[in-house]
C-alpha cells in the first residue's frame, strides 16, 4: 500500500510587517516549520503503516523553495519512507488552483496512491483549498474535515467533524483526506530517526519533470490576484469607565445594566 | 450581458440554514451594484416550495433547487458535479458559498474543475467601480493583515464567505420570484463516498446561535473561575465563549473558541472578560452588534473595539454584575 502525505513549509511565526508605501508584506525573518496540521496528517499515515498487516510506504511531497528540503527531512526523521520536493521558479506566485494542479501532476508522476493525506489548512494561507483541488485534478473524492481515519476491509472509513456533529463516511478505493488536529497526536522525531533521515536523499522534481508549463502554474496562470493588503481598522468609540475602587465598580456595573436595558437585551 | 450573481444556499434535514440568508445579504448588494438578478442554488431532496420560497422572501430573484435523494445531505462528488453542471450551463459571473465544512469542500472542488478563481473565507465583498470585478477581502497572516483579491479573467468569480460575518437578509413579505426544480441526470449523482452515520454534538446551544456571548480569557487565571462566566451567561440566557489562551489551558472546550482558528460569532451582545483583544480573537467577534469589555488593563486593545469598557478586576465586577441582574429578575 502507498500513502502520500502533502506537506507545506510555513513560517513559524505569523509576525508580519507591512511596507506602508508599497503595501507589500515584509515577512519577519523567522524559521520555517512543517505546517502544524500536516504533522497530524503524517502521524495518521505513520499509524496506518504501523497497524496495517500489509506493508505501507509513506511518501511525503512538498512544493516550495529548495530550503523546504529541511521540512521533508524532518518528516523522514519521524518515520516517512520517502521525501519529494517540487521546486522551481516556474511555480512562484501560484494561487491555490495552480498549486493544486502542480501537486497533482507531481503525485501522478510518483505513481498510484491508495490514500493521500494533507492538513485541513495551512497556517499561512489558511485557505484549505489546495487539498480538495488536488483531489479533483486526480479524480479522487475529497474527504474534508477528517477527525479520524480507519481501514475497514477494503474501505477507508473517516469521521468528519462538521458544524453540528460528526459524520462517518466510507469509501472503497483511493481518496484524498484533509485532516484536523483531532485526527492524531504527532510524534516527535527520534534520534535514530534523525540519523537515518540524514542518510536519505530528498528527490527533487522541477516543472519539466512533471510536464507543467507556465500556462498552468505560477503567477501568470493563477486565476486570482492579490490586489491590495492593508491593516484592519475597526476602531469604535469606547465609553471607558474606571472601576478600580468599590464605588467606581458599582457605578460601572450599573451603567452596563443600563446599556443592556437600552438595547433591549434584558 | 452579465449572467448574474449566485449564492449556494445550505439546508439540513430539509430546512434552509441561516447562513443562506447571510449569503443573500451579500448577494443582494453585489447584484444591485451590477444590476443583475440574484439566484439561490440549493441541493437537497424533496423540499417543498414553501421552504424554497423563504429564499425568495429574503432576496433571491430565482431559486434553482437540485432535487434528488442522493443530494439529501452533503456528499462531495454529486454536489460538485451538480454545481459544475449548472455553472457550465448558465455561466454566472459570481458564485458565493458559505465558508462551512460543505462550502469549503464543494467550492474548491468545483473551482478546480472549472478553472475558476476562488477566494477562501472572505469577510468583505464589493464590486470594483470601473471594472465591475468582485473584490474579495479576507484576513491573512493570522489576521494581522487583510488582503483584497480579485479574479481578473476567469469566470465565475468564486468566494466562500465567513459565516456570521454578515446579518441574514430580512424577509420582505409578498416578494416574488421564480422557483426552478431541477432533477439532475444520474451521471451527476454517483458517489464513491457513502455516508454511514451521523452523531450530533451533545451541547444544546452552540455559541454561534446565541444572542449573547460571554467570553472568558486568560484573565480568569484558573479553570474553576470560568464558572463565574457561566453563571452570568445563564442569567442572561447566553452562551460562554473563550479565547485561545483559555482553551489551550484546558479551561474551556475547543468548541467554545472564538477567533481566527475558532468560531466566528456575531451575537447581539458580546461581553469580553479578561480577554485582551488580540487580532486573532477580534477576527471572530468584531461584527457583534454590541461589544462590552471588562479588563483591568486600561490600555487593553479590546477597549478600542468596545462600546462600553469597564476597567477593573473581573473577580469583583463579574459577581456583582451577575448578582444585580439576578436581583432584577427577582
Ligand atoms: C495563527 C493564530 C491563530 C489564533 N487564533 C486565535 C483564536 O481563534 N482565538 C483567540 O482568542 N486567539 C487566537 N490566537 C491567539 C491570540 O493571538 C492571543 O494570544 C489570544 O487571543 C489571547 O487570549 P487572551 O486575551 O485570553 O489572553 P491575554 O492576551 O493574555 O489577555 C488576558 C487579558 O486579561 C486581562 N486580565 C488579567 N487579569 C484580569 C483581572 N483580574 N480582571 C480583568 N482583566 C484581567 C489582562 O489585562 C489581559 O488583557 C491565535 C494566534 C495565532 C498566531
Amino acid at each position: 500500500m502507498k500513502i502520500l502525505v502533502l506537506i507545506k513549509q510555513v513560517p513559524e511565526s505569523q509576525a508580519t510587517r507591512m511596507d506602508e508605501k508599497t503595501g507589500t508584506l515584509i515577512r519577519e525573518a523567522s524559521s520555517s516549520v512543517i505546517n502544524p496540521l500536516d504533522l497530524h496528517a503524517l502521524e495518521c499515515a505513520l499509524l496506518l503503516k504501523e497497524s496495517l498487516s500489509e506493508s505501507v510506504e509513506v511518501t511525503c511531497l512538498s512544493m516550495g523553495p529548495m530550503v523546504a528540503e529541511r521540512v521533508l527531512r524532518e518528516a523522514l526523521s519521524m518515520g516517512a519512507d520517502r521525501g519529494v520536493l517540487l521546486s522551481g521558479r516556474e511555480f512562484a506566485g501560484s494561487d491555490t488552483w495552480c498549486t493544486g494542479y502542480a501537486l497533482s501532476l507531481a503525485a501522478k508522476k510518483l505513481g498510484k496512491f491508495d490514500l493521500i493525506l494533507c492538513g485541513e489548512r495551512a497556517t499561512d494561507g489558511e485557505t484549505g483549498q489546495t487539498g480538495p483541488a488536488i483531489a479533483t485534478f486526480l479524480g479522487l473524492p475529497a474527504i474534508t474535515f477528517v477527525s479520524s481515519i480507519q481501514r475497514s476491509g477494503r474501505c477507508w472509513q473517516a469521521s468528519r467533524m462538521m458544524e453540528d456533529g460528526y459524520e462517518t463516511v466510507e469509501v472503497e478505493g483511493p481518496a484524498l483526506m484533509c485532516v484536523l488536529k483531532e485526527a492524531s497526536v504527532p510524534r516527535l522525531p527520534t534520534l535514530q530517526g534523525k540519523r537515518e533521515a540524514r542518510g536519505k536523499t530528498i528527490e527533487v522534481l522541477g516543472a519539466s519533470d512533471i510536464g507543467a508549463s507556465s500556462d498552468d502554474v505560477g503567477l501568470k496562470a493563477s486565476p486570482t490576484r492579490v490586489v491590495k493588503i492593508f491593516r484592519p481598522v475597526h476602531i469604535k468609540q469606547c465609553e471607558k469607565l474606571s472601576a478600580l475602587d468599590a464605588e467606581g465598580a458599582e457605578r460601572a456595573v450599573d451603567r452596563l445594566i443600563e446599556l443592556l436595558v437600552e438595547k433591549k437585551l434584558i | 450581458m452579465s449572467k448574474g450573481v449566485w449564492i449556494l444556499a445550505e439546508q439540513r434535514n430539509g430546512v434552509v440554514l441561516d447562513v443562506s440568508f447571510e449569503l443573500l445579504t451579500r448577494g443582494l448588494l453585489l447584484a444591485s451594484k451590477l444590476g443583475v438578478p440574484l439566484t439561490a442554488v440549493l441541493f437537497g431532496s424533496g423540499i417543498a416550495d414553501k421552504e424554497l420560497n423563504r429564499l425568495v422572501e429574503r432576496g433571491a430573484d430565482r431559486v434553482v433547487f437540485a432535487d434528488a435523494p442522493e443530494l439529501a445531505s452533503f456528499l462531495p462528488e454529486p454536489y460538485t458535479a451538480c454545481l459544475c453542471s449548472l455553472v457550465e450551463r448558465e455561466d454566472p459571473d459570481i458564485v458565493l458559498a458559505a465558508a462551512t465544512t460543505s462550502g469549503r469542500t464543494v467550492m474548491p472542488c468545483a473551482a478546480a474543475r472549472l478553472r475558476a478563481g476562488l477566494t477562501a473565507d472572505c469577510t468583505s465583498l464589493d464590486i470594483e467601480e470601473d471594472t465591475g470585478l468582485l473584490l474579495q477581502t479576507r484576513p491573512a497572516a493570522g489576521g494581522n493583515i487583510m488582503a483584497t483579491i480579485k479574479t481578473p479573467e476567469r469566470r465565475p468569480q468564486m468566494a466562500t464567505v465567513r459565516p456570521h460575518s454578515e446579518r441574514p437578509a430580512p424577509v420582505v413579505p409578498g416578494r416574488t420570484g421564480e422557483l426552478i426544480r431541477w432533477r439532475p441526470e444520474p451521471s451527476l449523482l454517483s458517489s464513491r463516498v457513502r455516508r454511514i452515520s451521523y452523531k450530533a454534538f451533545d451541547e444544546a446551544r452552540t455559541i454561534q446561535d446565541a444572542d449573547i456571548v460571554v467570553a472568558v480569557g486568560r484573565g480568569f487565571k484558573r479553570g474553576e473561575n470560568v464558572a463565574l462566566a457561566s453563571k452570568l451567561a445563564d442569567v442572561l440566557g447566553g452562551a460562554v465563549g473563550a479565547s485561545r489562551e483559555a482553551v489551550d489551558r484546558g479551561w474551556a472546550p475547543y468548541s467554545w473558541q472564538v477567533g481566527l482558528s475558532g468560531k466566528t460569532v456575531s451575537p447581539k451582545l458580546y461581553i469580553a472578560i479578561g480577554v485582551s483583544g488580540a487580532v486573532q480573537h477580534l477576527a471572530g467577534m468584531q461584527t457583534s452588534e454590541t461589544i462590552v469589555a471588562i479588563n483591568n488593563d486600561s490600555e487593553a486593545p479590546i477597549f478600542l473595539y468596545s462600546e462600553l469598557g469597564l476597567c477593573g478586576d473581573l473577580f469583583e465586577l463579574l459577581p456583582m454584575l451577575t448578582e444585580k441582574l439576578q436581583a432584577r429578575k427577582g
